[in-house]
């Protein structure tokens, strides 16, 4: 790596977020520059390239008021790190790491690289702790478990932020008292949005538990890169070194993607599909695939980053290969929203990779499995009926049709239906669930065993 | 030397990253994390395996030749075989005793010098083992899934791909084939994928019995994993080190499976090699030889005539997971598959959505195996096994046809006799297609009772057909008690299932025939 004390005043380019730097010795890649404008103000930029002597820096404040005169750079020889200490919680940093809540600097006990290292496969522990979240259609449909990420997709105008705080403010794993922390990771969301969140942290008292990492919709954009990478940190830290269970909340997901197209296209690289960069994919598995249990450790990372959908398309490029990386996805629908119901969890779509183990005896209730296939094959059969009645109307209908139409409509006022402070258990949502199928004919409940058939289903339908 | 693995006594069980560097070591080494530039041998050189010769010498051998064996675990029987390309006269071999995988077994002498042969031999990743000859496939590899043996089956020896977009159930179907197909040897490669899925194998396996011998699956199975957060080159590498693997054991004569998971990742993998190299970008990014490299990987696998002295065969079925952006299957890397692999089971996010699973559909899918395992059906199973499967095709593309027009009018405007056909269909999806990977009995269904099941539904579509023409009642029969028996089939257990499915046959028979005189 370079030496430290040379400042190269060899600025020869600078584009976009990008700035070259030519003459330059031994450099390394994500090693951190820092650079010195004009007007004597420093910033932070990271080695994206080093190629002969040449050197391409993206700089995380933006290039604005650099010039290739007078600006300076120097190579400190190391690459990104962020000092994490217990007193990290309860803190706000800002995109390079900074506090800015007033508070003097954390005295850290380590400073880690936030680019990290994948977990070893072998090391892994397979996550099948539920975490009840109190909403019916994560618990019963889509459950959520600790070292899982779980995304919701969302469009412009959804309330995914109220679902988000929900879950952060209710998720628990029963019958357990454990030390728990939320990471909360803001990537160019607006003040009033993050607001809402520290709010709600405050009104719970979870504001003691949380680290917060805040880059605002007119914070600088390429800081949105290291952001995520420099709460993971943070978060592995709270849960392989403190034994905490940490739930971190990223949000958005599209405004990261967003950054990292924009110094792709700075760099003139092939863009892949709608421009997003070809190692898109790789790129967010570094992210997301830092959640997860380690075996012989306490801890667990749990993921719930948050995304919308350009005009709500799930094929969209930051849809689609987030869903490739995560366990699931918790799709959210405006066509609901507008029906007044919230949480506006569209079901069909979603999914959870990780409920079969995290479900059943012991775990929630022996006949959940069962039940929640039960309930969506039902409700996929009514809203497919749905469209035939907009054609060829109700009458049309046979008896057994009329009762799943019936079932799809209930499902969504009572199952999907709830409030942002009502906090359903495990049994509250199944006991919802039985009532419900109850209303179809019994010969019809073709996924569910007998036996459960016989213990659950309300009396008076058997 | 190219980027070689290394082949020996020590694989099976194991569990590798794409360059073959053994996880559970690193993790030894590094902790928890993979940090960089970790080095760890493939292949343990202290252990000590007990190897049998099994020539002698002065016998001549040729490449591929079995010196001797190992037992390697519970189910496997490690043939130690000459590297393909020596071949000469054995001067001298050790007697049956513990070695390592590093100690000289064996001189050959050939044409040029005197070779010393240790258990373990390096191959060339990208480079296929030679084998004398292709042959075609005839033997079905058996899966225990429904859809795909009695559907869409693939051959022995065969390549399928199965193409999804996310949450159609990619990985638990591959999960599924890994567990329950009828392979001697599986190679597994997690090719940027999730970790925690790997995870998943390497705590499932063990504990799982292999159908056939009863032993712990993780026996015969050979894991590679290169998660998507692992670095990008050894992803490329890592499919080409699994069929490497996968070609030695079928070099010992065995019937080896590989799954890939992903294929696309692979590709995606090329064109980030390729994009930081500058070479011209061909369609979407990829590179200009992606469909080649694709082809070369497929052509792996077959059924074969060994090299060596004696006559022997082995095969490789490869079944490649393709990962489309937004499901669409018109992109390059499904495109160039589709034009390699003879069976396509197309999953399809709308049947996914509705939990039908295993997402296949049966409209889309194809596999051109049919007519090459006929026979093996025909005489293990039953004579008109395809007789039976045509038949249900064919009821299941009129029901799509029926469907365009209840869009229209309504399923009561039917005449009865469409409707019977409708309900028919409906029992075949959702009680023969729809198999759970997570049920105890449903999970593997063997392939005799699969047959009987199908035989069972046909008979019902004809009584009901003939009913119908009889004069009796659509709405009598949809209610008819035998339906719900009917759909509890695929959960009788694996061993009385002939009995219980020929009472339930009665049952149906009775029951029709009461309504129709009932209703005369």
């Amino acid at each position: 790596m370079a030496s430290k004390d040379i400042e190269y005043t060899t600025v020869t380019k600078v584009a976009g977020p990008l700035m070259i730097v030519e003459g330059v010795k031994d450099v390394a890649y994500n090693e951190v520059v820092k650079i010195k404008t004009a007007t004597g103000e420093e910033r932070t930029g990271q080695v994206l390239e080093a190629y002969m002597d040449k050197v391409v820096v993206q700089v995380f404040e933006g290039t604005k008021g650099l010039d290739t005169k007078k600006t300076s750079a120097r190579f400190i020889g190391e690459t990104m790190k962020l000092g994490v200490s217990k007193d990290i919680l309860g803190r706000i940093f800002d995109g390079t790491g900074n506090p800015i809540d007033g508070a003097p600097p954390i005295i850290p006990d380590e400073r880690r690289d936030i680019n990290g290292n994948p977990i070893n496969p072998y090391a892994r522990e397979y996550p099948s702790e539920f975490i009840q979240t109190g909403i019916s259609t994560i618990d019963g449909l889509n459950t959520l478990v600790r070292g899982q990420k779980l995304p919701i997709f969302s469009g412009a105008g959804l309330p995914h932020n109220d679902i988000a705080a929900q879950i952060a403010r209710q998720a628990k794993v029963l019958g357990k008292q454990e030390k728990f922390a939320v990471v909360f990771c803001a990537m160019g969301i607006t003040a009033e949005e993050a607001n809402l969140f520290i709010k709600d942290f405050e009104s719970t008292g979870a504001l003691e538990r949380t680290a917060m990492f805040l880059n605002l919709a007119d914070d600088p954009t390429i800081e949105r890169i290291i952001l995520p990478r420099m709460a993971l940190t943070c978060a592995e830290y709270l849960a392989f070194d403190l034994d905490m269970h940490a739930l971190v909340i990223l949000t958005d997901i599209t405004n990261y993607a967003e950054a990292l197209r924009e110094i792709a296209a700075a760099r003139e690289e092939v863009p892949g599909r709608r421009g997003y960069p070809g190692y898109m994919y790789t790129d967010l598995a570094s992210i997301y695939e830092r959640a997860g249990r380690i075996k012989g450790k306490k801890g667990s990372i749990t993921q719930i980053p948050l995304l919308t959908m350009p005009d709500d398309d799930i094929t969209h490029p930051i849809p689609d290969l987030t869903g490739y990386i995560t366990e699931g996805q918790i799709v959210l629908d405006r066509g609901l929203y507008k029906k007044d119901i919230y949480p506006p969890v569209s079901v069909l779509p979603c999914l959870s990779r990780l409920m079969d183990r995290g479900i059943g005896e012991g775990r929630t209730r022996a006949d959940h499995a069962s039940v929640s296939n039960q309930l969506y094959a039902a409700y996929a059969e009514g809203c497919e009926l749905r469209d035939l009645v907009a054609i060829v109307g109700e009458d049309a209908l046979s008896e057994r049709d009329r009762r799943f139409l019936k079932f799809a409509d209930d499902f969504e006022q009572k199952f999907v239906k709830q409030g942002t402070f009502e906090d359903r258990s495990i049994e509250q949502t199944l006991t919802i669930g039985w009532e419900l199928l109850s209303i179809l004919p019994k010969s019809e409940l073709k996924k569910i065993d007998e036996k459960y058939i016989k213990k659950y289903l309300p009396e008076e339908k058997r | 030397m190219p980027l070689s693995v290394e082949l020996g006594p020590g694989l099976l069980t194991n569990i590798y990253d794409g360059i073959q560097r053994p996880l559970p070591a690193i993790q030894k080494k590094t902790g928890e994390f993979i940090t960089r530039g970790v080095e760890a041998p493939a292949l343990d050189r202290n252990k000590k395996w007990h190897f049998k010769p099994k020539l002698k010498a002065g016998d001549v051998v040729s490449g591929c030749d079995i010196i001797g064996e190992v037992k390697e675990t519970s189910i496997i029987t490690h043939k130690i075989i000459i590297p393909p390309n020596i071949s000469g006269k054995i001067i001298s071999i050790e007697k049956e005793g513990d070695y390592t995988i590093v100690d000289d077994i064996a001189v050959i002498s050939t044409e040029n010098s005197d070779i010393k042969l240790q258990m373990m031999q390096k191959w060339p990743v990208r480079k296929p083992r030679p084998v004398a000859k292709k042959y075609d496939p005839t033997l079905p590899l058996i899966t225990g899934q429904r859809i795909i043996d009695t559907f869409f089956p693939v051959a022995k020896g065969g390549t399928a791909a199965i193409p999804g977009g996310f949450g159609t159930g990619k990985t638990v179907m591959l999960h599924q084939l890994a567990k329950w197909s009828d392979a001697q040897v599986v190679v597994y490669v997690g090719c940027g994928e999730r970790g925690n899925e790997m995870t998943e194998v390497l705590q499932e396996f063990p504990e799982l019995e292999d159908p056939k011998t009863g032993k712990p699956l993780m026996d015969r199975t050979v894991l590679i994993a290169n998660t998507s957060n692992m670095p990008v080159a050894a992803r490329d590498a890592s499919v080409y080190t699994g069929i490497t693997i996968a070609e030695y054991y079928r070099d010992m004569g065995y019937d080896v499976a590989l799954m890939a998971d992903s294929t696309s990742r692979l590709a995606e993998a090329m064109r980030e090699i390729s994009g930081r190299l500058e070479e011209m970008p061909g369609e979407e990014g990829y590179p200009a030889y992606l469909a080649s490299r694709l082809a070369e990987f497929y052509e792996r696998s077959g059924r074969v005539k060994l090299l060596g002295s004696e006559d022997r065969e082995g095969s490789i079925s490869v079944i490649g997971a393709v990962s489309p952006p937004g499901g669409d299957f018109s992109e390059p890397v499904a495109q160039n598959t589709l034009r390699i692999v003879k069976v396509f089971w197309a999953l399809d996010a709308d049947l996914a959505d509705k939990r039908h699973f295993p997402s296949i559909n049966w409209l889309k899918s194809y596999s051109l195996y049919l007519n090459e395992i006929e026979a093996w059906w025909k005489k293990e199973i039953g004579e008109d096994w395809l007789k039976l499967r045509n038949k249900a095709m064919i009821l299941l593309q009129k029901e799509s046809e029926l469907q365009e027009i209840i869009k229209l009018v309504g399923p009561d405007a039917l005449p009865s006799k469409e409707r019977a056909l409708l309900e028919s269909a409906r029992m075949i999806r959702e009680d023969f297609l729809q198999q759970s990977a997570f049920h105890e009995v449903d999970t593997f269904c063997p392939s005799k009772k699969q047959y009987e099941m199908l035989r069972v539904i046909l008979k019902f579509s004809d009584l009901i057909q003939e009913a119908v023409l009889k004069n009796v009642h659509i709405d009598d029969i949809i209610n008819l008690k035998s339906r719900e028996n009917l759909a509890r089939m695929k959960t009788i257990s694996n061993k009385d299932f002939e009995r219980k499915l020929k009472e339930i046959e009665k049952e149906i028979e009775k029951e029709i025939t009461n309504l129709v005189q009932g209703g005369a």
